[in-house]
């Protein structure tokens, strides 16, 4: 089996099971946020009743992050609905926006807290949930109304995806980076090209590649279609989760010769820096194809390209620069924020160099224009800007207008076409 | 979940990718579908992301649509795991999707909730329909017709959620099999 089917195997206590197959599996996080979780809470009480008890407490994780520095009413209405639901229920892991708690983008917050173990199950109400798979976790995007089941129950009925197998290898050259080789894969598979599947990714670059770049990689699954993306763990892995967590887990690993629906090789030592073109995130070219392309405004934020990394990606090539256009950083999380004072290259902090460069005011941690929101997000699109953005998705209206044209690029090409006002492979000016 | 085995009336076409920004755009998941006022609110915004070369799709003066039946292409519904989307075109009042494909949590999603038949078309239908075409599904048939000259298109059979389908949903199908109590 593959590591996939092997975790659905034990968390439905089956010992062997084939893809295609409708199994009960055991939920062993279910995480939600402000904008899915009032809807589920809804759902839960509806069908459990008022007085019901959520399945078990530990398990469940609220992560606040979409709409939180705004001024929509209903969005604290929303914050205000989570609040009361923990506070009744009595959960343990609720990170609320109002207090020292508050963590920012889910994904990116929830292994920083050790909620990520290999070999468990994690569901979440965002399909970006196929992050947690970096990690070694069956982790996938569900709805409100089976998060509300799982509330209740603990459990989900799931098929069982074939696996799509992504090996990699090679070294990886300069200034290509995780966010390159996703968009790479998303080309050329294309939009729907890993449908209700598993994307499973191995080889020595993806060994090499830290936690937070294989969560890049994983994040973007879903733009493929696939149901959860994953990443066998290692000697990284254990130690990244072991310093963050008490709770003890149990890894599994794909057996050797474990039957794949296909398998796709990469060598990266060939790969170039690319860009996804609007409106569509398979709609791939060579960043220096799309040189031509002038640039309004330059994103880097979210939990595809908000991390720590990717803003150390961004402030190498900043570094003793100045931006020529509008640019907008919003680190992920208060880990991320505080390590933009904390990192540092050549003696400066990477929010000094940012400074320097004469960046926007660095937003604080959510998704903030990544998916638009309300009228009033930072650095929500409102007219006919073109956006080149460290983000996952390029659809029509994504960052708020429906007129702007949002190119997604890694951190580096990011900044790089920041510095320049066009689409810049980072090699260019490096 | 609606239980007719019909469904009858003007056709809304779409193309292919129809992603969940433009099902319901980000500004409107403040609205909490389980409150029902909100739920209503929904519906009149759904597909309210589309450019503006597309006819508004909840027209109807009390914000539902004229459109029962929804055409789309592949990959219908990519994107967000929003059960918004789902539910948008549901409170709006259409009944079905047919689609080349789906993708998987909108599939999912409208299934578990039961507020739309995600229906597979077996040919691409998008250039075969416009917006406005009078058509029926029929479920026992698996069919889509258009009415105007009695063309039948064949539809996928529902497959492994059949059950769930046809119970009403992830709650009413679970009950039914003692997954949870009645």
């Amino acid at each position: 089996m593959t590591i996939t089917e092997k975790i659905l195997a034990r968390e439905s206590g089956a010992s062997l099971v084939s893809p295609g197959d409708n199994i009960w599996v055991n939920a062993g996080i279910l995480l939600t946020h402000d904008v899915c979780g009032p809807g589920t809470i809804g759902i839960f009480q509806r069908e459990f009743g008022n007085d019901a008890k959520v399945f078990d407490p530990e398990k469940i994780v609220i992560l606040p992050d979409h709409y939180i520095f705004t001024a929509d009413e209903k969005a604290h209405r929303n914050v205000d609905i989570l609040r009361a639901f923990v506070k009744e229920q009595g959960l343990p892991y609720f990170y609320d926006p109002g207090t020292e708690r508050y963590c920012g983008v889910c994904h990116v917050a929830l292994p920083e807290l050790g909620h990520v173990r290999p070999g468990e199950t994690i569901f979440g109400t965002d399909s970006h949930t196929c992050t947690h798979g970096a990690l070694g976790a069956f982790s996938t995007g569900i709805g409100n109304t089976d998060a509300g089941f799982i509330m209740g129950t603990g459990k989900l009925l799931v098929k069982v995806p074939p696996t799509l197998r992504f090996v990699l290898d090679g070294e990886m050259p300069a200034y290509v980076s995780a966010k390159d080789l996703i968009l790479h894969i998303i080309g050329d598979i294309g939009v729907d090209g890993a449908t209700y599947c598993a994307m499973e990714f191995a080889g020595t670059a993806i060994d090499a590649l830290s936690i937070e770049e294989r969560c890049t990689i994983c994040n973007m699954a879903v733009e493929a279609g696939a149901k959860n993306g994953i990443i066998a763990p290692d000697a990284q892995t254990l130690a990244y989760v072991k310093a963050r967590t008490a709770k003890s887990f149990e890894p599994l690993y794909s057996d050797p010769g474990a039957q794949v629906q296909a398998e796709y090789r990469y060598d990266v030592a060939t790969l170039e820096p690319v860009v996804a073109r609007p409106h569509l995130p398979d709609n791939k070219a060579l960043a220096r194809a799309c040189r031509d392309v002038k640039v309004d405004q330059v994103y880097i934020g979210s939990c595809t390209g908000g991390k720590l990394e990717d803003f150390v990606m961004a402030a190498r090539i900043m570094k003793g620069r100045k931006v020529a256009v509008r640019t907008l950083l919003v680190p992920a999380t208060r880990v991320v924020e505080q390590g933009l004072v904390d990192t540092t290259i050549d003696g400066q902090s990477l929010r000094q160099i940012f400074e320097a460069a004469g960046v926007e005011p660095i937003a604080p941690p959510s998704c903030a224009a990544c998916l638009g929101g309300p009228i009033d997000t930072f650095g929500r699109t409102h007219g006919h800007e073109v956006v080149v953005s460290t983000t996952n998705r390029n659809f029509i209206g994504r960052m708020g207008s429906k007129d702007s044209q949002i190119y997604l690029a890694s951190p580096y090409t990011a900044a790089a076409s920041a510095l320049t006002g066009h689409i810049t492979d980072p090699r260019d000016i490096a | 979940m609606p239980k007719d085995t019909l469904i009858r009336g003007p056709v809304y076409v779409l193309e292919d990718n129809i992603d969940t920004d433009l099902l319901i755009p980000a500004c409107y998941l403040n609205l909490v579908p389980t409150i029902p006022e909100e739920y209503r609110k929904l519906g009149s915004y759904a597909l309210a992301g589309l450019p503006d070369s597309f006819p508004k799709f909840a027209s109807n003066p009390d914000g539902t649509t004229p459109f029962p039946i929804v055409i789309g292409g592949r990959n219908f519904g990519c994107g967000s795991s929003r059960e918004h989307a789902p539910i948008a075109l549901g409170a709006a009042g259409a009944k079905a999707v047919v689609a080349e494909s789906y993708a998987r949590i909108f599939f999912r999603n409208s299934v578990a909730t039961g507020e739309i038949f995600p229906l597979e078309s077996q040919t691409r239908l998008c250039e075969a329909f416009k917006t406005g075409d009078e058509a029926e599904i029929d479920m026992t048939s698996n069919t889509l017709t258009r009415l105007a000259d009695g063309a039948v298109f064949p539809l996928k059979p529902i497959g492994a959620v059949a059950p769930v389908i046809a119970a009403g949903g992830m709650f009413a199908y679970a009950r039914e099999i003692g997954m949870i109590k009645k």
